[in-house]
């Protein structure tokens, strides 16, 4: 086989595994008339807007919400986990091994339950429907996957970088600060990055925390379109399109740091 | 992962503390950075957990919820869900959905990365496209599949009419549900066999390759001879990483069917949720308990994992 043919082949495969991806595109474009023809139209030739229109119209604030929680997940993830990888990769903690363990098996634990136990807890509290209750609950998705890529990372920094530090009397506070936390720029971007895109995908938490109230984010935001009984599928599908945008823009400007991520977890520890 | 580097660091170098002995010191400090983390397990893992357990050994009603005062019933809710007549079907559908995803998705996933480690044009960019249903949020998938799987306006009843096959009810019949939501969960986990296989195969030395080629082997013989083999490691940890992850899926199935019509794609996932959060008279208890029944299969598993993933780091 040629390479030209092994091109084509791949180009075939690719469009293949993305129809869905393309069909939410088309249906996002086509107008409520021809919604139901059959058959369906396969591009969207008298496209409307109007899916876009019931975006802009009702779910900024979904989007925006969000976004906020995405970003506030990022920053608790990273502030937890990066002295946790850090001490676990330089100063050998006695029970370093034990935690690592308990972090590993921590990634298991199905979400549902512990939407369940957050339920529970949240309600006693009275911080149900809010932003931050919704930001620390997804931030649980992130922090081991965060710590466990903090301590490979860290682990591959030459010795003699942090011994220098320690030579002009450097304490562990300014070293971590100051030496490794710089060079660890390319774990603190995979990290944020998953952080980011787990917080703004998560429909568990969001559905028995946050599903109430005006904090609501975008995941129900599409829900609540579903669940409508006048299902618009142009404007569910308009809003999908807009909910893929961080990661359709993460994979464009990040694509390598998405690949190392997704393999870190599973191979490399 | 050792540290080969930290211990070339002399422990009693020139760090000015006299008096206090420099292993506690080191021990306080590694300790005060993993503080934050301590305390997060604890109140965000641990007491979230506890609490499951402690919902899951109570008679918890509505009004007992909110105010905490639920009698202690021990393992009621356990019979209760044992003797519920959705708890072997959904046990049944937890394993067929899980099974038959984990089957496909590590085929194709596998196939794929063999296909796309000969390097040709295009190669690395279709491989990363590969990544985006991976990466949608899970509610974007499983919405667009369900109006492809619409049963009057969807694109594929529309695609079988012309091969004269009859429009199917994926998602409204008990027959095709399981499978509509299977089919949708395999779409969204190829990418992650891909890529993981992908870097396994990356791993194989080239000369090894080189050898076969020479010796006259067939594409078929050196990828059952040499590839699979020298991948068991990594399908191993691929498989059950996959199977732990599959075990927990509750979106997917949730907003396509609600595990129905008839419970027909009912899982322990979603039963777990139908129970707390899913009718109006809210049953926590057997939820929790079918939720703490969920954690203990997924621990096995995961205990099967960090112990295979030790093996092949040695």
């Amino acid at each position: 086989m040629n390479r030209t043919v092994k091109s084509a082949i791949g180009v075939v495969l690719t469009a293949i595994m993305l129809f869905p991806v393309y069909w939410m595109i088309n249906v996002s474009f086509t107008s409520d008339t021809d919604m139901r023809d059959d058959p369906p139209h396969l591009f969207p030739l008298h496209g409307t807007l109007e899916g876009y229109r019931a975006v802009l119209d009702q779910q900024l604030p979904y989007l925006s919400n969000s976004l906020l929680v995405a970003l506030g997940t990022v920053a608790v993830t990273l502030l937890l986990a990066a002295p946790a990888g850090y001490s676990l990769a330089r100063l050998r903690p006695r029970g370093g091994g034990v935690l690592s363990f308990v972090l590993l098996v921590a990634q298991m634990i199905p979400g549902i339950i512990m939407a369940m136990g957050f339920y529970a807890i949240y309600l006693r509290l009275g911080v149900l429907n809010s932003t931050a209750g919704l930001i620390l609950a997804d931030s649980t998705i992130a922090v081991p996957f965060g710590v466990l890529i903090f301590t490979a990372f860290m682990s591959g920094i030459p010795g003699e970088l942090t011994a220098a530090a320690r030579i002009d009397g450097a304490s562990a506070l300014r070293t971590f600060w100051s030496v490794i936390l710089p060079l660890s720029r390319n774990a603190v971007i995979t990290v944020s990055l998953f952080a980011f895109l787990w917080a703004w995908s998560d429909f568990v938490f969001a559905t028995t925390l946050d599903g109430g109230g005006t904090q609501q984010p975008i995941t129900l935001g599409i829900y609540h379109y579903i669940g409508n009984n006048n299902q618009q599928w142009n404007a569910i599908m308009a809003t999908a399109v807009v909910a893929s945008i961080p990661a359709t823009l993460l994979l464009i400007v990040a694509q390598r740091y998405v690949a190392a991520g997704v393999t870190a977890g599973a191979v490399k520890d | 992962m050792t540290h080969p580097t930290t211990t070339r660091v002399p422990a009693h170098g020139p760090v000015p503390r006299a008096g206090t002995r420099p292993r506690n010191t080191e021990q306080w400090t590694a300790w005060a950075f993993l503080a934050p983390i301590g305390v997060y397990l604890v109140a965000f893992y641990a007491y979230p957990l506890y609490r499951n357990l402690d919902l899951s050994l109570r008679n918890y009603t509505v009004r007992s919820f909110v105010q905490g005062d639920a009698p202690f019933t021990g393992a009621d809710n356990y019979r209760t869900i044992l003797d519920d007549p959705t708890f072997w079907p959904a046990v049944w559908h937890t394993a067929v959905f899980t099974g038959v995803s984990l089957l496909f998705q590590f085929t194709f996933g596998m196939a794929l990365a063999v296909f796309f480690r000969q390097h040709f044009r295009l190669s690395a960019t279709l491989r990363a496209l590969f990544l985006v249903p991976w990466l949608l949020p899970l509610i974007v998938s499983a919405s667009t599949w369900s109006w492809m799987l619409n049963s009057d306006s969807g694109i594929i009843n529309a695609a079988l009419r012309p091969l004269g096959l009859d429009a199917v009810n994926w998602l409204t019949s008990p027959t095709w549900s399981l499978v509509s939501v299977t089919i949708a969960n395999i779409w969204i986990g190829i990418p992650f066999n891909l890529v993981v296989v992908y870097s396994g195969l990356q791993a194989i030395p080239a000369e090894i390759y080189e050898a076969a080629a020479l010796d006259g082997a067939t594409p078929w013989s050196t990828f059952w001879r040499i590839t699979f083999p020298l991948l068991r490691p990594v399908s191993a940890i691929t498989l059950l990483l996959g199977l732990i992850y599959t075990l927990k899926v509750f979106d997917i199935i949730w907003i396509m069917t609600k595990g129905g019509p008839a419970d027909a794609s009912m899982t322990l996932a979603t039963w777990s949720y139908r129970l707390s959060f899913g009718n109006l008279l809210p049953a926590f208890g057997p939820g929790a308990a079918v939720g703490n029944l969920l954690i203990i299969v997924a621990m096995i598993f995961g205990l099967l994992y960090v112990r295979t993933q030790r093996k092949a780091l040695r």
